[in-house]
């Protein structure tokens, strides 16, 4: 049975059910639904666009010019969509994808369930976490967060902020605040000197798309021309905290070190990132095999050339199986909708395979740069796996210390860290602390983080109520 | 506690651009921690309480530690409240409508009042 | 931590080695050291089924032993031991596993369930005599538990019951046995066991490991590992499915047999079985009914928001009832195995394991030789 459920629950049969609403799956659906699949994309947000193409609906002029062109291109993607015929399930979180192709989701209340033939995976990407000291205060939030503010409600921060890490969306979103007038406190970044002699060796490959390049280095060019100063191989980042007149601690400054030179700068809200990892919540729930990649940092499914899983029609396109960024993202969906769409007979596979040719080629043209990326951009190892007193879990308060302390009690890996402190048992299902939990272990125990492995993941993927799943 | 009133923003982290809009932000009455408060409206809870000086959401049920919006995007779980009576509320996810009566999370959620006459019960916070 | 031996370093061999660093294995090696054994428990992977990470928590006794009055005494000889092995963890490790005994509920929701449980409780009670229970009306539940539904119309109560926090539990064990001077290996599996003259010499994926007795405490792997050495624990998975809220201000102070409010405050609903082999993937349709039952039970629980749904796999013998044995053919090995590993975890550290280092065997313990099957076999086929 695909959909496991008391009779209650009616499931519906579809042939195409695609989880998520960025670039990658509002391509995958376009194509399934051409090819005259019933198709379903569902998404939590109530307009298409994921995080990357954010209120793309609903963006004007302006605010499409301050995000950039990159983000007005999400608007092709959301009109083909909206042409093509599929079905767009708004504000309907999926709580649980069986390995038999049952979708399970909760819309105003209520779950309901569907029964694919086939499921794509495209739910995108998560910010890497970035415990430092003091990152749980109040003012403190993710680069991702602030373009979230940005791109859905127009806000910014209301004083200078700091933005530190490292990453190509850290500079766009300085890049995207100088162009709206904010001024930026300070932007401290993490990259070293060996990261861009180590990049080097990618160079070549990275001279090859040279436009990607070239757009890198024009965000820098024009944050130092706005005066913003800019502090480079930062270290020992620490946000500092100060308690208000109401009593409570919020992030006050950043101290770091530069250059051997210790630096502390106020701001009240400090902006960190140092890239994204694919979201693997969906995946790991599947019992999916995954490999660690070391040059990712993170652990990413194994897919076939059309991104299925190793769980029969269950497919993955976009970040989700790998960072590669927007334009990948939606030429993957576009690899995963023409493979689904012929395996279920809606298309030949001789063209399947002739309208392969130029995404895939596309698909090698940005995928170029990933190594140099990666490389030139790797998140320092003590920015990863942080000293003692770092809080690692945020939703149980576990320090890297503790965590330690369990492997010298003879947990060897997350599920028994879990288990023997609650680390990663909390609403954010290891979100916000999985990566680190592994590297932690793995730095520890002196072995590989691919032999350490990963939280087990569970549904719900999201939570939902006693209420809600007895049906009242 | 963080006191909030409509025209003295406490801890304002973000604000509106102006000028953003194509057309001007309308503004909304809600209440929060049983105060009024007007927010921009059009946006998440998360967003249009950032915008109007709230910068403490919740407290965690661990320690008391205070905490804010972290990740917008519905993945870290640190901006819960309880709206209109529902607690554990991801302020990211759910959006802003005039009325609405918003109460920061004191650590671990509480249960509603036992409905039926013939059992009363104390909430454990005493409220 | 591998120990290979040779003759000339036999006397920094281990006495016993214990395969299964789960609820089981540990407090039987925290109990061996207790005795003054030097002990070496093998653990497996971080990514095993482990019986010990799905568990209730629950020290629970009534009801148990209907069909089996000794399991009764025994799980009653644990619980009442129970304060005692808290104690000495929280002197030992500085964990306080959070044991509270203030008795439990079986609820009830028609007429036919509470009769039936009147009449498995009073038979319980004419079998052992000491066996305090109270069947109770709806209002009587409600006066000790307000928030229970209105579908709840009777419920029988023990003040034997209680419950743990079973994962502290584990923790508690393992620090206070390696203080004790107990080696853990983990990362470890044993593949096969051989007797050697007098001892046994246990063969790992990381090394070999020899002592002069070895316990199997590795649940569910101790059916293949049992007939080694001459043993037999037909044991299979069967499948429980749990249901975990979030933190909720504390309100239910007793452990049901369904729901129970954990020391930090999450709600945890559960109890169903299956037998579906070693699948411990979670079902919807289960999932739902438990989540149907705990909204009976408690109504203002609905909107109270789930973080966790998992399924472990029980280790269930073919009655139900534990295996304790020590093999005839190689005196020195010995099976222990249960799907109770929380309640009897007291009954394991203190009486158990001196049997293990050679003290009298519990009368109770008889009655769970596996030879119990064999007769069950021939009874069969001799129809």
């Amino acid at each position: 049975m695909a959909a496991d459920f008391a009779s209650e629950f009616a499931s519906e049969a579809v042939d195409v059910v695609v989880v998520g609403a960025g670039p990658a799956g509002m391509s995958a659906a376009t194509r399934a639904a051409r090819a005259g699949l019933k198709t379903v994309l569902i998404d939590e947000q109530d307009a298409v666009g994921g995080q990357i193409y954010r209120a793309i609906g609903r963006a004007d002029a302006r605010r499409k010019e301050i995000l950039g062109p990159d983000y007005a291109a999400g608007a092709a993607l959301a009109e083909a969509f909206a042409a093509s015929g599929a079905r767009h399930l708004t504000n309907a979180t999926v709580w649980q994808v069986t390995r038999e192709r049952g979708v399970n989701y909760l819309k105003d209340g209520k779950i309901g369930s569907f029964d694919a033939q086939r499921v794509i995976l495209a739910s995108g990407a998560l910010e890497r976490p970035f415990p430092i000291p003091g990152w749980t205060l109040p003012g403190v939030l993710t680069a991702g967060a602030a373009q979230i503010l940005l791109k859905s409600a127009g806000e910014v921060p209301a004083a200078p902020p700091v933005l530190a890490g490292c990453g190509p969306l850290l500079y766009l979103l300085g890049w995207q605040y100088v162009r709206a007038g904010v001024p930026i406190r300070a932007l401290v970044d993490t990259t070293r000197h060996e990261d861009r002699w180590r990049a080097k060796r990618h160079m070549f490959a990275a001279l090859r798309a040279w436009p990607f390049l070239s757009k890198g280095l024009q965000l820098i060019r024009t944050l130092r021309d706005a005066g913003v100063p800019i502090f480079e191989a930062a270290d020992d980042l620490r946000v500092e905290g100060r308690i208000g007149s109401d009593q409570v601690e919020r992030a006050a400054a950043l101290h770091f070190t530069s250059h051997g030179k210790a630096h502390r700068i106020e701001a009240d809200v400090i902006l960190l990132h140092q890239g994204v990892v694919p979201n693997t919540q969906f995946t790991q729930a599947l019992r999916a095999a995954h490999r660690w990649d070391n040059a990712q940092l993170c652990f990413t499914p194994k897919v076939d050339a059309w991104g299925e899983l190793d769980v029969p029609g269950i497919f993955i396109a976009g970040d989700g199986a790998g960072i590669g960024g927007a334009q990948a993202a939606a030429l993957q969906g576009t690899l995963a909708g023409l493979a689904v769409a012929a395996q279920l007979g809606a298309l030949t596979a001789a063209t399947r395979d002739a309208e392969a040719v130029e995404p895939r080629r596309a698909l090698a043209g940005v995928m170029r740069i990933r190594p140099f990326l990666d490389s030139l951009y790797r998140p320092r190892d003590i920015n990863r796996i942080p000293r003692d007193e770092t809080v690692v879990c945020r939703c149980e308060e576990v320090t890297a210390g503790e965590l330690r302390q369990f492997v010298e009690l003879g947990c060897v890996g997350p599920n028994q860290a879990k288990s023997f402190g609650r680390c990663g048992m909390g609403p954010c299902q290891g979100r916000m602390c999985g990566l680190t939990v592994t590297e932690v272990i793995a730095d520890a125990r002196r072995v590989s983080p691919a032999e350490v492995g990963y939280y087990r993941i569970r549904p719900p993927i999201k939570p939902l109520t006693l209420g809600e799943l007895a049906g009242e | 506690m963080t006191t909030q009133s409509t025209h003295t923003p406490a801890h304002t982290l973000f604000k509106v651009l102006p000028g953003a809009e194509g057309a001007a932000v309308t503004n909304v009455a809600i209440w929060f921690n049983d105060q009024p408060l007007t927010v921009p409206g059009g946006r998440s809870v998360a967003a249009a309480l950032l915008a109007a000086g709230v910068s403490r959401f919740r407290a965690t049920p661990v320690s008391g530690a205070p905490r804010a919006p972290f990740c917008m995007m519905g993945a870290c779980f640190d901006c819960l409240v309880e709206i209109d009576g529902v607690p554990s509320s991801q302020a990211c996810m759910v959006e802003v409508k005039a009325g609405m009566r918003i109460r920061s999370q004191e650590g671990a959620r509480d249960l509603p009042p036992v409905s039926f006459a013939d059992a009363p019960m104390e909430n454990a916070h005493g409220r | 931590m591998t120990l290979t031996s040779t003759a000339a370093s036999a006397d920094k061999l281990a006495d016993v080695v214990v395969v299964g660093g789960g609820l089981v294995g540990s407090a039987v090696a925290y109990g061996l050291a207790r005795e003054g054994a030097r002990v070496t428990v093998l653990d497996e992977d971080d990514g095993g089924f482990r019986a010990s990470r799905g568990n209730f928590g629950l020290v629970w006794i009534q009801g148990k032993g209907y069909g089996l009055s000794p399991y009764a005494r025994w799980s009653r000889s644990s619980a009442t031991r129970w304060p005692q092995l808290a104690q000495a963890l929280q002197q030992e490790s500085g964990i306080d596993v959070a044991l509270k005994q203030p008795g439990g509920f079986h609820f009830c929701f028609n007429d036919d369930e509470l009769a039936e449980r009147e009449k498995r409780l009073s038979t319980l009670r004419a079998e052992l005599g000491d066996y305090p229970y109270q069947m109770l009306d709806a209002a009587e539940v409600r006066a000790r538990i307000p928030q229970v539904g209105p579908a709840v119309i009777g419920a029988s109560y023990t003040p034997m019951d209680g419950h743990v926090n079973p994962l502290k539990l584990l923790r508690a064990l393992h620090t206070a046995m390696q203080a004790r001077g107990v080696k853990l290996v983990s990362g470890e599996r044993a593949a096969r066991i051989e007797a050697q003259g007098h001892g046994f010499v246990v063969h790992g994926k990381r090394g070999t490991y020899r002592a002069a007795k070895v316990v199997l405490a590795a649940g569910l792997g101790n059916r293949t590992l049992a007939p080694f050495v001459g043993l037999h624990a037909p044991v299979a998975p069967n499948r429980g499915q749990v249901l975990v809220s979030e933190r909720v201000a504390p309100f239910l102070h007793y452990p049901t047999l369904n729901v129970r409010q954990t020391d930090e405050g999450s709600v945890q609903f559960g109890d169903s079985m299956e037998e579906v082999g070693f699948d411990d993937f979670t079902t919807t349709h289960v999932l739902a009914d438990i989540a149907r039952r705990g909204v009976r039970a408690f109504p203002m629980l609905q909107h109270v928001r789930l973080v966790r749904m998992w399924a472990a796999l029980r280790v269930y013998s073919p009655d139900g009832f534990p295996i304790y044995d020590q093999s005839e053919a190689h005196p020195g090995a010995f099976v222990v195995t249960c799907h109770s590993g929380v309640t009897l975890a007291a009954a394991h550290a203190l009486r158990v394991a001196p049997w293990i280092m050679g003290a009298a065997m519990p009368d109770e313990l008889p009655t769970f030789s596996a030879q119990r099957f064999e007769h069950a076999r021939e009874l069969i086929s001799a129809h």
